[in-house]
């Protein structure tokens, strides 16, 4: 359901099929509507027959990566003597998107199940669900939803009366994008500042308190009990394209669009009938200029190749962006690219960790010049400063927030060179930033 | 107006208690216990308590991460780099109503600057992060809320309220009283 | 323990072969490579976060840091191909845009790795024209001043701080380009070993309030050294400008000290330029102390020792060498000698094993009781009467002067006048420690070499040349034209030094083997 609007015809709502019934928050009506059958079921099963099923699957991780659900589960050695965790990374905080609230907000139990079967599937008895501070609702819901789930012996020492232990936490953030990465979350957890860690140890190795450790995507987690529910090759026929890319994904789109909300639609939907036809166009008398498909960390698309993309892993990257967490954001004839860009780069400047110097230093000086331009004080040499401190910044450092501002950056002046042009050469373009009708 | 309700910051001092009144006393304490059941370490217990004293007190005051530090078993300077490290601790007193304004660019491409102008003027504030004189409201603008789809999502201390518009602002405020 | 396996690979061109598990960064230093680097220290915790020693490892698509990237098998590494330096330059333009560029007011001009490195590899200019970010200077207590403006995040105070002294008192505050480095209000830097930040930051940020503006890093003289102020025996470097103690700095040893010196043996330089020192030879003649010449007052001292029996108190802060040569004089005359330590607490570095500010406070204790002198509260307890007492450098500072009076005759080597001696017959003006060359004998048996770092004042001479004179004047056969030379004579005749020489010990020194056993611990 194209939450706030009532479905389209074109959507495939699985994971959204209950967004905006009320009913589906509570234990009794989530089991109504076939909740936790497919944990019943997997308590049944040997988590290596889930893994399987998962990777047969072909799920893909929905926080930004992509990386194969499966795969990354298959990391966990079982009988390692270690304990393993699991962590639900539910610190949505990229801009653009906000799918997995819609998700907590509307189904907790279905991210409850699907962390409860995927700590299964890992050997882990503990699962910490890491929603950020902002997301007050969300997190009263998951609580409530964890706590439900508690008292009904779904979780505990005795999780649905099969003896097997599976506890489960929500642990709520403070305020700090980066802990979306999930070294840093770890981090956070343990109480630290939420600093990404340098990668070897992989978190399957060395996670959260050390032992290993799997960090999966609300989204994701939640899609797995329709998965073992319905089977892989089920989940593998949802793909209109790229078989790499199966399924469903949850897109959010906001910005200068008609109906924003949150869609969920089959891999490889053409983004053209996307956006004008599910999510209704530009609103009243203007027309779309660019989208950043992927949250703010992906590479913005031209109108031209964003019409020409199909919507899963491959064919953003096909032209020239990435499928990133689904957040799409949608700009129109109205807005002044320096000014968007300003503004995201102004946002990666607040929320470095100050670990690398690149990015500590990098993402604020971009902010100067992007500020200082949009301001008519920009001069021609600060277009090439900006692409190469952007360069500089680009896969240099040990998480990708420094890359996630260089992006925006490179993308905006390559395909929209002359919004900056004209505001360095005194021609002011026409920038409204008011709220359209 | 959607959104859960929380109460209001009862007890938004605006000040160092002197002498200073602990916080991880009697129900608080139990609570932290329950907390440090779940972590295998004390210290991931941090932003929890962290948490609990600005709940109980308004903001985390340098004596507020003390206490934390001696009930964790850290230091002081350990935990007032974690706390300077997440936005949503408050290191000063703030209003009675923190309210928090999206501004990051899909918000910012539906107007959220307008309803900045809107708070700061009806809440007489003036300015950025200032508290009115009557100690009710500060406002700042805040990086992406994560409801971009509800421009202008914004946070009054724990309540969430979206779709926010310059026009409305008024009637929000006037909730509150 | 089996041997590690032992990785080959290529670092600019040069064949390399260490252990497995090892750094690219330390690997390159193996062949003579320094990869720059800011971040990394051998003695903390990796962050890997200044990103300034990237280098381009071959079939790798992403620069790696070398800091925190083991080496493997055929890797072929290059420091300095253009992308590997492009890397470089940006980090160092990045670090430069908010920096104050102060080096003319500076401490850490001279020998500031971002100075170095901004020479070596950096960009001639900065296309930085926007306002720079500024912080006030802090006070964070101890003697470390923090000048935020300078400072790089590399965290490597914090990282001393949380891991080496266990002493979590600096944290990184804030974050984004606001960062910067924080402390609890109150709560200062006043571990007994806080002052390594100092060294241990590669740029001007954080700095020693005792050497605050007192002298460019390029006006110094420096001599390796050992630290005198406890039994320890911290490997330091002593500099000195126009012949005064400037500061003294740790000077790495893997065996004793790693990288470190505690606050208390750094700080306590002062004497080293005490003014009111012994600067002639003095002989009393006719009732009256008069200055003589250095013959004359030799003779003067070995005619009043002739053959009388000798009382030797003597200053475990003199070296082997001193100590040595008193303690033949003491078997020529068959006397006695004796020592007292000044105490105070000990004070552990709890990340390196056995290192610590010890109890005694001096520096060659165990060096003066392999010699055979005997520690005593009241040294001057067994001095007996009609004794010569020869008072080696211990100032007599709060010992009853009527126990002096047993004496026959007083003789004074030392560098200053000692309390309570109304009439020294003769008094023989000597260098103090970091005036002259010589050895001392760690708690753990280390004998190690120090160098002179400044000149005596007046007429004063080395402690080993003045005893080998007065020796040589007393009939024994000595020859010392170095103190190398007593050195050699000392491992020839007293077993525990057995096979020791200035040439072996080198700057790093060698424990005395069985001597120990025989200290009496």
């Amino acid at each position: 359901m194209g939450y706030p609007h009532k479905s389209h015809e074109r959507e495939t709502p699985l994971l959204s099929k209950y967004f905006g019934d009320a009913e589906a928050r509570t234990l009794d009506g989530w089991k109504k509507r076939g909740g936790y059958q497919a944990l019943e079921k997997a308590l049944a099963m040997s988590p290596a027959d889930i893994v399987n099923i998962v990777k047969e699957s072909g799920l893909r991780g929905r926080g930004g990566a992509g990386f194969p659900t499966g795969m990354k589960w298959s990391f966990m050695k079982p009988g390692d003597g270690k304990p393993h965790y699991l962590c639900c990374n539910a610190d949505e905080s990229e801009p653009g998107t906000f799918k997995d609230r819609e998700v907590m907000r509307w189904t907790p139990h279905a991210l409850v199940e699907g962390c409860a079967i995927g700590s299964y599937a890992i050997g882990a008895e503990t699962c910490y669900i890491y929603i950020r501070g902002e997301f007050t609702e969300p997190l009263h819901w998951m609580e409530k939803a964890v706590s439900e789930a508690y008292e009904a012996g779904i979780l505990g020492a005795n999780a649905m009366g099969t003896g097997k232990r599976i506890d489960m936490h929500v642990h709520k953030g403070a305020g700090a994008y980066i802990c979306g990465e999930e070294t840093a979350m770890m981090n956070s957890l343990e109480g630290r500042r939420g600093n990404p860690r340098i990668k070897p140890p992989f978190p399957a190795v060395a996670g959260v308190f050390g032992q290993p450790t799997t960090i999966n995507n609300v989204e994701t987690l939640a899609a797995v009990p329709d998965i073992l529910m319905n089977g892989a090759e089920w989940y593998k026929g949802m793909s209109l394209s790229n078989p790499k890319s199966t399924g469903t994904k949850l897109f959010s789109v906001c910005g200068n669009i008609r109906y924003p909300g949150t869609y969920e639609v089959v891999m490889g939907f053409p983004f053209k009938d996307f956006l004008y036809d599910v999510c209704g166009g530009p609103v009243h008398g203007r027309s779309l200029k660019a989208v950043i498909p992927g949250g703010a960390s992906v590479p913005i698309q031209t109108m031209e190749e964003a019409e020409a993309t199909l919507m899963d892993y491959e064919g953003f990257v096909e032209q020239g962006s990435m499928l990133g967490s689904g957040g799409v954001i949608v700009i129109d004839d109205a807005q002044s690219m320096v000014r968007v860009i300003a503004r995201l780069a102004r946002f990666f400047a607040h929320e470095s960790c100050a670990q690398c110097t690149q990015c500590r230093e990098g993402t604020a000086w971009t902010t100067k010049i992007l500020e200082r331009i949009r301001d008519g004080q920009g001069t021609m040499e600060d277009l090439d400063t900006l692409i190469d401190i952007a360069e500089n910044m680009t896969g240099t450092t040990i998480c990708v927030l420094s890359d996630s501002c260089a992006t925006p950056v490179i993308s905006g002046i390559k395909k929209f060179r002359h919004e900056f042009e004209s505001l360095i050469v005194g021609k002011r373009i026409h920038a409204v930033t008011a709220a359209v009708a | 107006m959607t959104g859960i309700k929380s109460p209001d910051l009862a007890s938004h001092d605006g000040h160092d208690h002197e002498p200073y009144v602990r916080v991880f006393e009697g129900a608080a304490r139990q609570e932290l216990d329950v907390l440090l059941g779940r972590y295998p370490t004390k210290m991931a217990a941090l932003l929890p308590a962290l948490w609990i004293v600005q709940r109980e007190r308004g903001w985390v005051s340098d004596k507020g991460m003390a206490e934390v530090a001696e009930v964790l078993e850290l230091t002081p300077a350990y935990v007032k780099g974690v706390v300077t490290f997440y936005t949503m601790y408050h290191q000063h007193p703030v209003g009675k109503y923190f309210i928090q304004v999206c501004t990051t660019s899909p918000c910012g491409i539906c107007g959220a600057d307008d309803v900045v102008k809107a708070f700061l003027q009806h809440t007489r504030t003036g300015e950025l992060g200032l508290t009115s004189d009557d100690d009710r409201y500060t406002v700042i603008e805040v990086e992406c809320l994560g409801a971009c789809g509800f421009p202008t999502p914004v946070m009054i201390n724990e309540e969430f309220i979206e779709s926010v518009s310059p026009e409305t602002v008024p009637e929000i405020l006037a909730k509150l009283q | 323990m089996s041997e590690p396996k032992m990785i080959n690979l290529m670092i600019e061109g040069r064949p390399v072969s260490v252990p497995e598990g090892t750094s690219i960064l330390e690997a390159a230093k193996t062949a003579g490579i320094l990869i720059p680097h800011y971040c990394y220290h051998p003695s903390l915790p990796i962050p890997g976060v200044c990103r300034m020693c990237l280098v381009e490892v071959e079939k790798a698509p992403k620069l790696a840091p070398s800091c925190a990237t083991s080496v493997a098998e055929g890797q072929v590494v290059h420091v300095h191909t253009e992308r590997a330096l492009e890397a470089r330059k940006g980090v160092l333009e990045f670090l430069l845009i908010n920096h104050p560029l102060d080096c003319p007011i500076c401490d850490q001009s001279g020998e500031c790795e971002l100075q170095d490195y901004t020479y070596q590899e950096g960009r001639a200019d900065s296309r930085y024209h926007d306002p720079k970010r500024f912080n006030p200077v802090e006070d964070f207590g101890g003697d470390v001043l923090y000048v935020p403006n300078r400072c790089i995040l590399c965290t490597r105070c914090v990282r001393f701080m949380d891991d080496v002294a266990n002493d979590t008192v600096l944290n990184v505050s804030e974050r984004g380009d606001r960062a910067l480095i924080g402390k609890f209000e109150g709560k200062d830097l006043t571990h007994p070993w806080a002052s390594n930040v100092i060294d241990l930051c590669p740029v001007g940020a954080l700095l020693s309030k005792d050497f605050l503006n007192k002298a460019r890093a390029w006006e110094l003289d420096r001599a390796a050294s050992i630290c005198p102020n406890c039994t320890q025996g911290c490997n330091i470097m002593i500099e000195t400008r126009d012949n005064s103690v400037a500061r003294l700095k740790p000077r790495p040893n893997e065996d004793v000290n790693k990288f470190f010196m505690c606050d208390y043996g750094r700080l306590n330089y002062r004497w080293m330029n005490r003014q009111d020192r012994a600067e002639a030879p003095l002989v009393r003649m006719n009732g009256v102390l008069s200055k003589s010449d250095w013959e004359g007052a030799i003779h003067a001292a070995a005619s009043i020792i002739g053959n009388n029996n000798v009382f030797v108190v003597a200053s475990p802060m003199l070296s082997n060498e001193a100590l040595f040569l008193l303690s033949e004089l003491i078997e020529h005359n068959s006397g006695k000698g004796a020592f007292r330590v000044a105490t105070g607490e000990e004070a552990p570095l709890p990340g390196v094993e056995d290192l610590a500010l010890r109890r005694d406070r001096a520096a060659n204790v165990v060096g003066a009781e392999l010699l055979g002198y005997t520690r005593m509260e009241n040294p001057l307890s067994d001095l007996a009467d009609g004794a010569v007492l020869i008072v080696a450098d211990d100032d007599l500072e709060g010992l009853p002067a009527d126990q002096i009076a047993r004496a026959s005759a007083v003789i004074v080597i030392g560098t200053v006048l000692p309390a309570g001696v109304e009439s020294p017959a003769v008094v023989l003006p000597i260098a103090n420690f970091s005036e002259e060359e010589g050895t001392f004998t760690n708690l753990r048996g280390r004998v190690q070499r120090f160098t002179q770092a400044k000149a005596p004042p007046g007429l004063a001479r080395p402690s080993w040349l003045v005893l080998g004179d007065l020796l040589g004047a007393l009939g024994a056969q000595t020859s010392f034209f170095l103190p190398g030379d007593v050195f050699a004579n000392l491992a020839a005749s007293r077993p525990g030094f057995a096979g020791l020489s200035y040439e072996r010990l080198g700057l790093r020194g060698l424990p005395v083997v069985d001597a120990m056993a025989g200290a009496g611990q």
